[in-house]
């Protein structure tokens, strides 16, 4: 520091420049000395230049505490300039000094009495700066004064002071009684002094979460929104921020905040706005989204936001960081605002991450190819960082929008072709993603990916390709050869790949258990005895274990594994969340799955395979572009919208979790349930007379009136245009009446819940019935129950609630569109291993009318030929969580047995789409 | 969900240049973490305006060699930290003129109560430099009288005007400036456009002067039912802190009494779909090893009877581009080596002309290894006398007690704003 001062003054001219400079010029040795002697010069105008060089030396840092009772000496001055550079010295040194420090009290005291209120507000000022316990205490009568001074300087400089004063000692604050007068500053004539007293009480408020000490009510609040029309840009920021922590009584109240806060949003300084912004966007949870003000807030919220835009840097980035809490909250404000997101040229890195963000956040079907199009174009620069995320977001698009998927496939496979090296591993780690996300669909491209495999040098895109080639093992011809490759440099490998090979390996083993006996042994053996890795160990041995004692496991058809490891794709081990790449939680963020709990599948193997997609990465640090980013424990607008915000944001483990998940959860033993109710539909009609249209058995009584207090309850299950129905009959067979219907349903295999309300209007007297149709829908929460078809349902009335269980027919769930391409059902049928074949026998069916009939279910024949004799059909169904049913018919001739030959069930929901 | 919890506020220069602890629990020595850390940040290339250390948390800005940081180890307001920081700026350099290194040692005792007044405890305090001017100045000891008392204007309502402010002449200068943002795609379509207007006043008025805005605004023609004449839609509008906003809010007045001198009284945002003004096709064409030729299309898409002033086109070059040639229709091209730019500049382009610039240029044999960005073509550019929203200042009403006649005058300009077209190359 030293050199710093020295060098100044070689750098520089001093003589013919009479600044402030000159005085950095006298830090020479012995100089303490001479400013001694300057300070305690009876010249008026040497004291002030020596006070002058202390401050100087200050600056640089040299320690001039020595000086302390000759710099007190020259307080008492009337020269406001030397008093306000002592007050300067001795906030610095006083905490050093406190002893010293008394000294300087009663010039303070007698500083808050001056005629003058610039130097009543100065003493007050920086008596709060002083963090010396002995002063404080001499400090609360010129306090008490300052705070009722005739001058709104002097007020507002005293307002702050009381939480200066509180941050040194609460209790003493507490016993002076100071938080009361700050309170009834709220009510002060000058708005100044009202945005203080806010400020300060806030502040004091924050140490004190439990204390009513705001006490906002209805009052004060009105005084405050009168205050924001007058004082200072700053002042509206300490006012708006301190509405944001009220909570209105009522819609009314919180719409009349809201329109006093609005014209906050036209204010030049941002940081009005993104306050203004904060209150409205809090309060607006208040209102009824019917009421018609709602709607022009919304409205209003757009513009403002887009204008941050284009401020300052830093500014924009904060911005930046609050519109993506909203648009998660709030999407349809800025949805058609998706072109102010456009990356510059020029813009820094952080506002370009930010921007990238939010687009994936706003990308919907209608935006998507400009979208696309944006992402393509960034995937080309030259910043390594940005690219990356550039292509991620690509595969974040895939998975929000599903249309689009097709296109980001061949967006990524171009860029693949770029050769750029991270370019490329970028885009495998992504089209992993996809390929979870839309299994079967696009392995077409696996080719391709192949042939860049000796590129990928970064774990994360070796782990992904691995899986790959572990999951579409059936489908690549050298799938061993690959995988052997990697095992060579084994132990050199990251845990991540390592996890991931061995899972591969296993899967393929579980594929192609002749082939691969060897391979599986050497990984085993890599894994358990030559590692070090106790995760990488005890997986091996768990998989080990497995694989030798549990035979039956092991032969259960491959596909039951591998559908198991999809169903519960993103289900966490405990233990294993906190360590989970923010990239796979960001990816479930962006994808519209509602968070449903995850069906527990009984297949052990098949959820330990699916441990390698959240890897136990315990050792090596995050990512790197998430750590530069976070803001750790600070969020930007001040810990207040996130809050607000709540639990809708993405991310969170519940939401992440339920990524996917419906569609899969599809369990091993389906084609029990699916005999049964194929035999039913065979049985019953006998083809003569039956209506067209879906099947619908008889009502059976489900909950008998023993058990529930009289009400017997009857039902059945039918699927009518397109919709699935619960038919029910409510008997009330008790001695009262009965009231307050409502239905429940639990967790169940295909999500199936109450579409809507129980109707039963009218009380139900006894002896009466009523007949009840119940829609329903299948988006409710997944379990699989045993049978598969089972349903648990609750029903309540105004005696108690009774629970019983019920069996719907699989039928039921077979959809309109579940008509499958000949050809894709040709080709479709060849993929599918006899492993997930089952045969039944169906008594009593003419075959003539079954085809009509069966359509009527949703059940459609998409071929018909006679071989040996045998005429044959065959047929396709889709089920309501996208599951495809293929079905082969035998009958025959002149034997009305007929024989499903092959039941299949396969998991692409959108095999018609790709071909 | 408070304010600035503590800002050590620190200008610097590798290494602390001035700084003032607002409050006591940040130690001062917590800054020297500032520099390492703001270095590894940028070599990760993952530079960020906010960086932690610790608990401690740094929001800087960057102002010509100067960092200005702020420290606080509170979850703070970050937005009301930048906005107070670009204000500290704002205000040392009207003070200053320059804020820099020099200036700062030169007058560190004015520095230190400037710093003293405009915030406290970590609250923003009063940060209009005219104000400030009337009781912190820089020749302190001269000014001894005027020191003694508190201007009212400080705690005042109307905090930006001090009275008893006195013009021979009184008169307004109002200019409407328009800035034109486009940003073009390598094939031509426009990703986004929008205008960016501001209006600046000079006011030169005695006393306390109430004064109303008229503009041809939308909306304010549709609540009041008039309709003559063209009208803009302004998609959002942002105030200086004189204008009442609550007013304007519910009958779009704009009514305010404005600060003496320079001002920015308003600016807004308009969506509509702008013709780019000047349209540039280019063919750029990079053939390894030996050369690159550029083809510069540049049209006046605006009406005749105007003209374009200091048109410059920037178009990039390869880093390693050497040996220029160039041919133009008119005006004149430039190559600028150290921004791997050609600069065509044409003084005055009248509306509906079109002008060609071809470029030649050399490149080694030896490829450049490293990837080159691909920086877009922009445009910079100046058409007086218009506005391209059709905007109008159709009154300036002024009102002061002593009942003086005082003259508004308008100039309009419009101007290129963040004017990019991505190329192919």
């Amino acid at each position: 520091m030293q050199e710093w001062a020295n060098q100044l003054c070689e750098n520089r001219q001093f003589g013919s420049k009479m600044t402030d400079s000159k005085y950095f010029t006298t830090t020479k040795k012995g100089e303490i000395f001479e400013l001694k002697a300057e300070l305690n010069s009876d010249k008026k105008e040497k004291k002030k230049e020596a006070v002058k060089k202390v401050i100087a030396s200050m600056t640089v840092g040299k320690d001039v505490s020595a000086l302390f009772p000759d710099v007190v000496n020259c307080m008492q001055t009337d020269n406001l300039e030397l008093k306000k550079l002592v007050y300067l010295y001795l906030m610095n040194y006083a905490k050093s000094q406190p002893d010293m420090a008394i000294m300087a009290v009663n010039t303070f005291v007698k500083d808050c009495e001056d005629p003058n209120p610039l130097i009543r507000a100065l003493a007050v000022r920086t008596m709060g700066c002083i963090r010396v316990d002995k002063i404080t205490e001499y400090l609360c009568e010129p306090l008490r004064k300052c705070l009722k001074d005739e001058d709104p300087y002097v007020r507002k400089t005293a307002a702050v002071c009381v939480a200066k004063l509180h941050d040194i000692n609460a209790q003493l604050v507490e016993d002076q009684g100071f938080l009361d007068t700050l309170k009834d500053l709220i009510s002060d004539s000058n708005p100044m002094v009202v945005a203080n007293a806010v400020a300060a009480l806030s502040e004091i408020a924050e140490s004190h979460p439990n204390s009513n000490l705001m006490d906002l009510n209805p009052q004060t609040i009105n005084k405050l929104l009168t205050a924001l029309n007058e004082c200072t840009e700053w002042g509206q920021i300490f006012i708006l921020d301190c509405l944001a922590n009220y909570t209105p009584r009522d819609d009314r109240e919180s719409q009349s905040i809201c329109e006093r806060v609005t014209p906050r949003l036209s204010h030049a300084n941002s940081a009005v706005v993104l306050s203004a912004v904060k209150v409205l966007m809090k309060f607006m949870e208040m209102l009824p989204k019917d009421l018609d003000y709602y709607g022009t807030l919304l409205k209003k919220l757009a513009p403002p936001l887009v204008t941050l835009l284009s401020a300052e840097p830093e500014l924009q980035y904060v911005a930046l960081r609050n519109i993506n809490l909203i648009v998660q909250r709030r999407p349809e404000i800025l949805k058609h605002e998706m072109k102010v997101f456009f990356v510059k040229y020029n813009d820094p890195i952080y506002v370009k991450l930010e921007k990238l963000d939010i687009m994936i956040r706003l990308a919907s079907q209608a935006n998507i190819a400009q979208v696309l199009a944006e992402l393509k174009e960034y995937a080309t620069e030259v910043d390594v960082d940005f690219v990356r995320k550039a292509v991620r977001a690509i595969g974040r698009c895939a998975i929000k929008v599903e249309q689009s998927a097709e296109r980001c496939v061949s967006t990524l496979l171009d860029l693949i072709q770029t050769k750029v090296n991270y370019v490329v591993q970028e885009a495998i780690v992504v089209i992993k993603d996809i390929f979870r996300k839309y299994p079967n669909k696009y392995e077409s491209v696996i080719a391709t990916l192949c042939e860049n495999l000796d590129s990928l040098d970064e774990p994360e895109a070796r782990a992904a390709m691995i899986w790959i080639v572990g999951e579409y093992a059936e489908r690549i011809d050298n799938a061993d050869e690959l995988l052997e490759s990697f095992l060579e440099g084994f132990h050199d490998e990251s845990t991540q790949v390592q996890l991931q090979l061995l899972t591969a390996i296993v899967k393929l083993f579980l594929k192609k258990p002749t082939e691969t006996q060897e391979l599986v042994q050497q990984v085993l053996s890599l894994a358990t005895q030559d590692s070090d890795n106790p995760d990488l160990r005890d997986r091996g041995y768990i998989y080990w274990r497995l694989l030798s004692t549990d035979p039956v496991a092991a032969k259960e058809p491959p596909s039951a594994f591998v559908e198991g490891s999809r169903g519960v794709q993103h289900k966490r081990l405990p233990g294993s969340t906190e360590s989970e790449s923010p990239d796979t939680a960001s990816a479930a963020a962006v994808s519209d799955a509602p968070p449903a709990v995850i069906p527990s599948q009984g297949d052990l193997l098949g959820d330990l395979l699916n441990l390698d997609l959240t890897p136990p990465t315990t050792t090596g640090p995050p990512p790197p572009a998430s750590s530069g980013m976070q803001m750790g424990a600070m969020d930007l607008l001040g810990g207040g919208l996130d809050s607000l915000l709540g639990g809708d944001l993405g991310g969170s483990p519940a939401i992440g979790a339920g990524f996917g998940a419906p569609p899969a959860a599809m369990p091993a033993s389906f084609s029990a349930p699916v005999s049964g109710g194929l035999d039913d539909l065979f049985d019953l009609g006998g083809g003569v007379g039956m209506p067209m249209g879906a099947y619908s058995a008889p009502k059976t009584v489900w909950l008998p009136a023993l058990k529930a207090k009289g009400l017997e309850i009857s039902g059945t299950f039918a699927r009518r245009s397109g919709v699935i129905q619960m038919e029910m009959t409510l008997t009330n067979k008790a001695m009262s009446v009965m009231t307050d219907f409502a239905i429940q349903f639990n967790r169940n295999s295909f999500g199936l819940a109450p579409a809507g309300p129980l109707q039963v209007l009218t009380p139900l007297s006894p002896n009466q019935s009523i007949e009840v149709t119940l829609p329903l829908n299948t988006v409710g929460p997944v379990m699989k129950m045993e049978p598969l078809n089972n349903l648990q349902v609750a029903v309540k009335n105004n005696i108690d609630v009774f629970y019983f269980s019920c069996q719907y027919p699989i039928s039921m769930l077979f959809v309109e569109d579940g008509k499958m391409e000949r050809q894709v059902f040709l080709a479709t049928w060849k993929d599918i291993p006899n492993d997930s074949e089952a045969q039944f026998q169906i008594k009593d069916c003419h075959l003539n009318a079954a085809s009509n009939k069966l359509q009527g279910s949703n059940i459609f024949t998409i071929a018909k030929r006679t071989v040996d004799g045998q005429d044959m059909l065959y047929q396709s169904m889709k089920l309501t969580n996208g599951i495809w049913v293929l079905t082969e018919m035998r009958v025959q001739a002149g034997n009305p047995v007929y024989t499903v030959k092959k039941c299949v069930y396969i998991y692409i929901a959108n095999m018609v789409d790709r071909i | 969900i408070s304010l600035s919890r503590n800002h050590v506020l620190v200008c610097f220069l590798l290494q602390v240049l001035i700084c003032r602890n607002y409050k006591g629990d940040v130690d001062m020595s917590e800054i020297d973490h500032f520099m390492p850390l703001l270095m590894q940040h940028e070599e990760e290339g993952l530079l960020c305006p906010v960086m932690s250390h610790g608990n401690v948390h740094f929001m800087w800005i960057k102002h010509s060699n100067l960092y200005l940081v702020a420290t606080t180890n509170k979850n703070s307001n970050a937005s009301l930290v930048y906005a107070f920081l670009y204000k500290l700026v704002e205000v040392f350099t009207e003070y200053f003129k320059e804020l820099e290194e020099e200036s700062i040692q030169d007058n560190f005792v004015v520095v230190y109560e400037l710093l003293d007044e405009l915030m406290d405890f970590g609250f923003p305090q009063t940060t209009d430099s005219k104000i400030l001017q009337e009781y912190i100045t820089q020749e302190g000891a001269k000014l001894e009288v005027a020191k003694s008392k508190v201007p009212t204007t400080v705690t005042n309502a109307v905090s930006w005007r001090s009275e008893g402010i006195k013009y021979k002449k009184n008169e307004v200068f109002i200019d409407v400036i328009e800035s034109i943002n486009v940003l073009v795609n390598a094939n031509g379509s426009v990703m986004s456009s929008d205008i960016v207007g501001s209006i600046k006043l000079k006011t030169m008025l005695s006393g306390m002067p109430e004064l109303r805005l008229g503009l041809n605004d939308r909306v304010l023609f549709g609540l009041t039912g008039r309709d003559k004449g063209k009208t803009v839609m302004m998609e959002d509008v942002k105030f200086h802190q004189c204008v009442r906003l609550s007013r304007f809010e519910s009958d779009r007045t704009i009514s305010f009494i404005p600060p003496d001198g320079e001002s920015e009284l308003m600016s807004y945002r308009i969506n509509t779909h702008v013709k780019p003004l000047i349209w540039i096709e280019s063919v750029i064409e990079k053939f390894s090893h030996s050369r690159v030729e550029i083809m510069v299309k540049a049209k006046g898409q605006f009406k005749k009877q105007s003209v374009a002033n200091n048109v410059e086109v920037r178009v990039p070059v390869p880093s390693d581009a050497d040996s220029p040639k160039f041919k133009t229709s008119t005006g004149n091209a430039k190559y600028v080596p150290e921004k791997n730019l050609v600069v065509w500049t044409i003084k005055s382009f009248p509306g509906g002309k079109e002008f060609l610039m071809r470029a030649h240029f050399g490149l080694p044999s030896v490829e450049n290894e490293e990837a080159e960005s691909k920086p877009p073509i922009t445009v910079k550019f100046e058409i007086p006398y218009f506005t391209v929203s059709g905007i109008q200042v159709r009154y300036m009403k002024i009102i002061e007690k002593s009942g003086y006649q005082a003259l508004p005058w308008v100039r309009y300009i419009t101007q290129s704003g963040d004017y990019q077209l991505r190329t192919n190359v």
